[in-house]
């Protein structure tokens, strides 16, 4: 039994790459298997943990719950394409190193494209909007407090940025 | 930004500094297990027992191997046939194990059979199509029951079901228990749940025929990994090489894929392949082997009318799962703080391992003193509610006091040092106790349930295993060391290297922090590395609590030896005596002659350059390895069993108050603060980060967190929608209130501190909901006291008050 081969292209943290896949293939497999990303991580294989958690067309999604087929033609963004241009790390990035919000780093991936999300759609949240914009991604280190104060600063440093 | 001065005196230790760590993770630059890409890597898929207990009647793999990009399957016969069993650590050599189960399978989820494809997804395939077909036994699932005779054995040929069972009496526990004015007795219960990091298990295997090199890559935190892994594969011990660069993605004490990376061994070898296995979510749970401490506590407590606390008697019974490995260890740590912090005379404890068949525990944080701790401050509490004695006073009356430390207790530890009043009163202070009183008191008179919950307990650190002599008299072994070796090459640059994988606790942090304390060089200028375990110095891995204190110490140490050495240099080319010689920031002068100096650079180059200038009786080349014994190890118990576990003994004291909706019985922390001491603190964001962390994995096991298991032995929490594991929103902000008693046994005053949260959480939120409950009139000392577990109590409660003869008007 051979398995048939599916083209797919698509945008992957600015660069077009292109493939074959077999249609059973998730897209975090493709990610880390076949582009060699390996900053996605994954921790549960059912859409709970968010150790997963890429942008699909600016929005987070679990790539251990979408097919690699899906994101034909799509703009996905990993933790690689999170740092800036000039390759600094982005103030959330940045953030995440002064309050020391992470320690193994497994989680912290998915963490920082929730985070981002979350940033992106509403650039001054409450402590209470971070939990619950990070709440669907589960960390067993940190008990989330640094997390939270790193975001919270992102926040902050992005908005006298802005101003 | 980052960095803030250190306010204890030091150059960098304890000042607020990033790590080195952080920004390789945050920039998807780990490098994980799974992350390892070798060419014509294969990949394994397991077929896992559905029965609890059974017999292999027969295999058929010819399917299975007929599917195209299939290399091999592996099953018991041959792999039992040509590997050694694992190790045990108590004194039961029949219980033998194997990472692929032979002739009977003892709990669901076991391994059974091996394949290895081109990719995992073919590997699966074909796992399907293996043919198992088993003999079903009756399961023994229920400890208790396990102990009684004509039960089911899990090992027939060890004949009985019991694996450890052991009673010490420390003190004179029946005078005390005559003479004391009232006694209690209860039984809790800490229910079987796990450190579960986000990361399952991996390992990669790659066997070099030329070198004749087994090379592992592997999600390790173990001491003796590569000796066990080389033992059971029959092969010497330079024969496999672990590479410790690895980074591991959490663990707190379970990553010990022994069995694991035994069968990738084989497998690599066996096959000319390298080999990949990455454990799904389920087998991670279920077959694993990496649940923790599954026990039940009967508690009595002899005490006096004025809350003096004379004597205890502790039996606790651990459900240990199928086979044993280490696990029936974690009811001995727990005689290193077997009372607490507080003046408990006399102590007897019935400790007792009982195999059934359920999954096999591994280490968890704290190995077996959070169940204890939890244990301990459930007697607290129930003794204050007997006396009607406010809790705090209790545990004030009772508190081992300043200045009787250093301190024996009655089962021979003796606690380095401590100021257990003075942390509880910071932490109440910090959380105006009066106000969150009347916080929980007006809750309650509008009509929601709230409660306090207070825990005052010890974290042992500096991991020492003494307590494995202690449990099993044929085992000798007193040493449990760590090392460090500092390198200072031709450009001046300083290099660590340390011999164990991280699995986020920051060493690369803290060596160059220490080194650089030292020699008084920038710490973000010192690189650490890790070293594989053919060239690393000997390690014990991070396991209790142990790396500030040992790895920090070895690291100082050292450093030490290359500043002596810089010094002696300088005093040679000064012709003068070492005592003359004034180091500073890496240069070294002649005292009262500031220009009379040899800076960093040129010491460097007189080291590795200049032997002419050198004097006799320093080696050339600047290195310098420091390797020692943990701080009051290497004694053996005394026959009564008395024995000096741990060195260092860190103090928490926990205060959290909860409400729970009357209506739908939901318990919500409000909030949570945490008094710590765990000496001087190397980083303390490291150790904040490891404490909040530590609670949250603390309110998790409190009540959330549960290997549940059917009448037949089926896990049936096996993925994270039934095995919960708190979230942000679960989690309440957090503060921490720190005080420092510096330890007198380590290099800076440090103690341990990785397992720190964890090991009071716990019993603070359980006693928070129980003094919730109280107003009710029932207790709940079985956890998790889960939501379900909650309502159910409500439930009858008030079908109680619902009684015709009480009907509310």
């Amino acid at each position: 039994m051979t398995e048939t081969l599916y083209g797919i292209s698509a945008e992957v943290n600015g660069t077009v790459r292109a493939g074959q896949v077999v249609a059973r293939t998730s897209l975090v497999d493709w990610l880390r298997e076949h582009l060699h990303l390996t900053g996605t991580h994954v921790g549960c294989e059912h859409g709970v943990c968010g150790a997963c958690s890429v942008m699909f067309d600016g929005e987070p999604v679990r790539s251990c719950l979408m097919y690699a087929v899906q994101a034909n033609g799509h703009r996905v963004t990993t933790v690689e394409g999170l740092q800036r241009p000039d390759g600094q790390l982005s103030v959330l990035q940045d953030s995440f190193c002064e309050t020391h919000a992470l320690q193994c780093g497994y989680c912290t991936p998915g963490m920082l494209i929730a985070a981002q999300a979350l940033l992106d759609a509403n650039p001054r949240p409450t402590e209470h909007e971070i939990r619950e914009a990070i709440s669907g991604n589960l960390c067993r280190c940190t008990g989330y407090q640094q997390i939270v104060e790193a975001i919270a600063l992102a926040a902050q440093r992005m908005g006298e940025d802005a101003t | 930004m980052g960095h803030a001065a250190s306010p204890s005196g030091f150059r960098y230790i304890g000042a607020k500094r990033r790590t080195k760590e952080d920004p390789r993770f945050v920039t998807g630059r780990g490098r994980y297990a799974a992350d390892v890409a070798l060419p014509g890597l294969k990949h394994v898929a397991l077929v896992a027992s559905p029965h609890a207990s059974a017999r292999i009647v027969s295999i058929r793999t010819d399917a299975a191997r007929a599917l195209r990009g299939i290399h091999y399957v592996l099953t018991g016969e041959e792999f039992c046939a040509t590997t050694d069993s694992l190790p045990i650590g108590v004194d039961a050599p029949k219980v033998r194990r194997w990472s692929l189960a032979h002739e009977r399978v003892r709990y669901a989820g076991e391994w059974v059979a091996a394949v290895v494809a081109d990719s995992r997804a073919l590997a699966e395939d074909a796992a399907e199509l293996v043919e198992v077909e088993y003999e079903p036994l009756p399961p023994i699932l229920d400890p208790e029951q396990a102990m009684v005779d004509g039960s089911p054995l899990v090992h027939p040929a060890y004949g009985s079901n019991v694996i450890l069972h052991r009673n010490f009496v420390w003190g004179p526990v029946d005078d005390q228990f005559a003479a004391a004015d009232h006694q209690l007795e209860f039984r809790a219960v800490w229910s079987r749940s796990a450190t579960v990091p986000i990361e399952t298990f991996a390992v990669v295997g790659q066997w070099n025929p030329g070198t004749e090199i087994l090379d592992i890559w592997a999600s390790i935190q173990m001491p003796k990994f590569p000796d066990q892994t080389a033992n059971a594969l029959r092969l010497p011990g330079n024969a496999v090489r672990v590479h410790y660069d690895i980074d591991v993605g959490g663990s707190y004490g379970v990553k010990r894929g022994l069995k694991h990376t035994v069968l990738v061994g084989y497998l690599a070898k066996r096959l000319g392949m390298p080999v990949r296995l990455v454990e799904d979510r389920l087998e991670n749970m279920r077959g694993g082997d990496m649940h923790g401490p599954d026990r039940l506590f009967d508690m009595k407590v002899a005490f006096d009318r004025d809350g003096t606390i004379r004597a205890l008697k502790i039996r606790a019974v651990d459900n240990v799962g199928a086979y044993a490995g280490r696990a029936p260890f974690q009811l001995g740590k727990p005689v290193s703080a077997i009372c607490g912090p507080y003046l408990i005379p006399a102590i007897a404890y019935e400790p007792v391992a009982v195999l059934t068949n359920k999954t096999p525990q591994e280490a968890v944080r704290g190995f077996g003193q959070a169940p204890t701790n939890f244990a301990l401050e459930r007697t607290m509490d129930r003794v204050a509610q007997f006396l009607n004695m406010d809790r705090v006073a209790l545990r004030k009356t009772n508190l081992i006091r300043k200045e009787q430390f250093p301190y024996t207790i009655p089962s021979g530890s003796t606690y380095d040092s401590g100021d257990y009043h003075t942390v509880l009163d910071k932490a109440l202070a910090a959380i105006d106790y009066p106000a969150l009183q009347r916080r929980r008191d007006a809750a309650r008179q509008a009509g929601r349930l709230a409660g306090i919950g207070i825990a005052t307990c010890l974290e042992p650190s500096g991991g020492n295993s003494a307590f494995e002599p202690l449990l099993n008299s044929k085992n000798q072994t007193t040493t449990w060391m760590d090392s460090c070796l500092v390198r200072v090459d031709l450009s001046g640059s300083i290099t660590g290297i340390m011999g164990t994988s991280s699995s986020g606790q920051g060493h690369e942090t803290l060596v160059s922090t220490v080194i650089g304390e030292i020699l008084e060089r920038d710490p973000m200028d010192i690189r650490v590395v890790h070293a594989d375990s053919l060239n690393a110095l000997p390690s014990n891995s991070p396991v209790g609590s142990r790396m500030a204190i040992m790895l920090g110490g070895a690291a100082a140490g050292a450093a030490r030896k290359i500043k002596d050495a810089l010094i002696a240099i300088a005093a040679h080319n000064f012709e003068c005596a070492k005592e003359d010689i004034a180091y500073r920031d890496g240069n070294a002068s002649l005292k009262g002659v500031p220009e009379k100096v040899l800076t960093w650079g040129q010491l460097v180059e007189i080291a590795h350059r200049k032997f002419h200038a050198m004097p006799p009786d320093i080696e050339p080349g600047l290195q310098a390895k420091f390797v020692w014994e943990v701080p009051t190890g290497g004694g053996l118990p005394t026959p009564d069993g008395r024995i000096q576990i741990y060195p260092c003994y860190a103090f928490e004291a926990h205060i959290v108050y909860v409400e729970i909706d009357p209506a739908t019985a939901a318990p919500t922390i409000k909030q949570y603060i945490c008094g710590h001491d765990c000496g001087v603190m190397i980083n303390p964001d490291i150790v904040h980060g490891m404490t909040y962390g530590g609670i949250a994995h603390g309110i998790g096991a409190a009540l959330y967190e549960k290997f549940t298991y059917d009448d037949n032995g089926q896990l049936t929490s096996g993925t994270f929608m039934d095995y919960l594991i708190p979230s942000a929103l679960e989690v309440p902000p957090i503060r921490i209130v720190d005080h420092c008693t510096p330890s007198p046994l380590t290099t800076f005053g440090q103690k341990g501190s990785g397992e720190a949260g964890y090991l009071g959480a716990p019993a603070a939120v359980a006693n928070a909901v129980n003094d919730a409950l109280a107003l009710l009139g029932v207790e709940l000392n079985e956890l998790p006291l889960s939501h379900l577990a909650i309502f159910e109590t409500l439930c009858k409660t008030t079908l109680n008050k619902r009684a015709p003869n009480k009907r509310p008007t």
